[in-house]
């Protein structure tokens, strides 16, 4: 089949970008998305043209390196799939497709699709982990975890960093990415000891961002491709109540 | 350590520690969102005893000022509950600005072919719909509060409530400017309640839908309710 890409080429940061018409040929229906991309690319650099830059890397769809939108919707709008395990099944002969690259001001673009995350690792680093000795790894079973909250916490672990919600959110808010992390630690019992500082801190660094605050409109859920539930927000928040009003004196 | 982390821990008073979080905004938000929904449905249980005969709803209003009586004096309690209210309003105006001016900032560089997929038309409207009804509170206090507009001289009776109702809804755009209010409260309601809901942290998987459907039904029992007693006027049911 052949397509026409409408894409975002930009050379760097600073540069001003545009929208470039090109025509893909050949595809078939059982490439993906970004093998589809590669198509394209190889034809540009065989024209002697700079190929259109993408992030990707396990193309297994848990990385959390790829994504832009498609035709509006980050990751293409099939729920629950990242750009690279989207098939070129769901497409048709002729269709015309927009390739825009994240939008936010704390996500600037680098080139063309790709866009700068380290502000999520920012996050991470305020908060996202547990300290705990190092040494031999302890018996599988000497920490008892309830069922429930060990599926919670696998749920929000599934969190791949991707920033789709960013993207799709109208505020450009990073709760859902931010509240998956929290979940997933706070969930767990070895989270406990460090549960409220953890919250504080890493609340207080997505703040530090260009990031905007929820709305509560589920555009995030709606695209997230780990299906991760703005429930999580709502956990988060509560978790930051209560850090904030019953944290012992210091 | 970021800096506001350290800000926040500095702060000696931890409600102040709220509110200078992200987070606490929205959470005062929700609260003072909570507030301002009792007032509007006991307000609307209110109107509608117009229904009942001028004898009934005027002296419901006499009511309103005796309550609370001998602890109370006239009309303490209920401007106690004004107080209150005008607190939650500015409150709950303060952060919606702050919020929306951050969130303004944080896409400087908007989409060409952005689709919404999952919001909803009352989600969207509630920046604006918010400033209508701020607009209409203002207006709605100077025309039936104080009678200072909306009444030929001398027309205007305090606690006369139902007279008052009746002859201000007789006048046309009044009355259809006050019907378009309740269009916007009914979908800043629609959104709003369940919203604050999932702000406060009781929105699961397994029960926003249903908090979805509760939020949307007190939000159309308020609005027709509400909107009864202009339509009542306007018809000559109510005169």
């Amino acid at each position: 089949m052949n397509l026409t890409l409408k894409v975002w080429r930009q050379q760097d940061a600073k540069a001003a970008g545009k929208f470039v018409s090109y025509q893909v040929q050949g595809v078939t229906p059982d490439m993906s998305f970004l093998e589809m991309l590669d198509l394209l690319n190889e034809d540009l650099q065989t024209r002697g043209e700079a190929p259109v830059v993408f992030e990707h890397d396990c193309r297994e769809g848990i990385c959390g390196s790829c994504g832009f939108l498609i035709n509006g919707v980050a990751h293409g709008g099939h729920r629950g799939t990242t750009v690279c395990q989207l098939s070129m099944r769901f497409f048709k002969d002729g269709d015309s497709l927009t390739l825009e690259p994240w939008r936010a001001k704390a996500f600037p673009v680098l080139r063309d699709l790709a866009v700068d995350r380290s502000a999520f690792d920012r996050i991470i680093q305020a908060g996202g982990f547990i300290s705990a000795p190092t040494g031999g790894a302890p018996d599988a079973n000497a920490i008892l975890v309830p069922k429930n909250d060990a599926e919670r916490a696998f749920d929000a672990a599934a969190c791949i960093g991707c920033g789709a919600c960013v993207a799709a959110c109208p505020n450009a808010a990073a709760m859902l990415f931010t509240s998956a992390k929290i979940t997933h630690l706070n969930s767990l019992p070895q989270g406990q000891p460090q549960r409220d500082q953890r919250t504080l801190d890493m609340v207080a660094a997505m703040s530090d961002e260009d990031f905007g605050s929820c709305t509560n409109h589920g555009e995030c859920e709606a695209v997230c491709p780990k299906e991760i539930p703005i429930e999580f927000i709502g956990r988060m928040n509560r978790d930051l109540i209560h850090a904030t009003l019953h944290r012992r004196g210091d | 350590m970021t800096e506001s982390a350290v800000a926040t821990k500095a702060a000696p008073n931890r409600l102040l520690a709220l509110w200078s979080s992200v987070i606490g905004k929205k959470v005062v938000m929700a609260l003072t969102g909570a507030i301002l929904v009792g007032f509007v449905i006991a307000h609307m249980v209110g109107n509608i005893k117009i229904f009942n005969g001028p004898v009934e709803i005027n002296a419901y209003s006499r009511f309103l000022r005796e309550v609370g009586y001998p602890e109370l004096g006239y009309g303490q309690l209920l401007w106690i509950v004004r107080i209150v209210l005008l607190i939650s309003v500015v409150l709950h105006i303060t952060a919606a600005t702050q919020l929306t001016i951050m969130n303004r900032k944080a896409r400087p560089i908007g989409y060409e072919s952005k689709k919404d997929v999952e919001t909803t038309w009352a989600a969207l409207t509630m920046r604006w719909g918010g400033v209508l009804l701020a607009v209409f509170i203002v207006f709605h206090l100077f025309h039936f509060t104080a009678g200072m507009v909306g009444f030929q001289p001398g027309q205007f009776e305090h606690l006369m409530v139902y007279q008052n109702v009746v002859a201000g809804f007789q006048v046309v755009p009044i009355a259809l400017f006050y019907i378009l209010a309740m269009c916007a409260l009914c979908l800043h309601l629609d959104h709003g309640i369940w919203s604050g809901l999932q702000t406060l942290g009781w929105v699961t998987t397994d029960n926003t839908k249903s908090l979805r459907t509760i939020s949307r039904l007190i939000a159309i029992v308020i609005f027709a309710g509400f909107i009864s007693v202009p339509i009542s006027v306007l018809a000559g049911w109510v005169r």
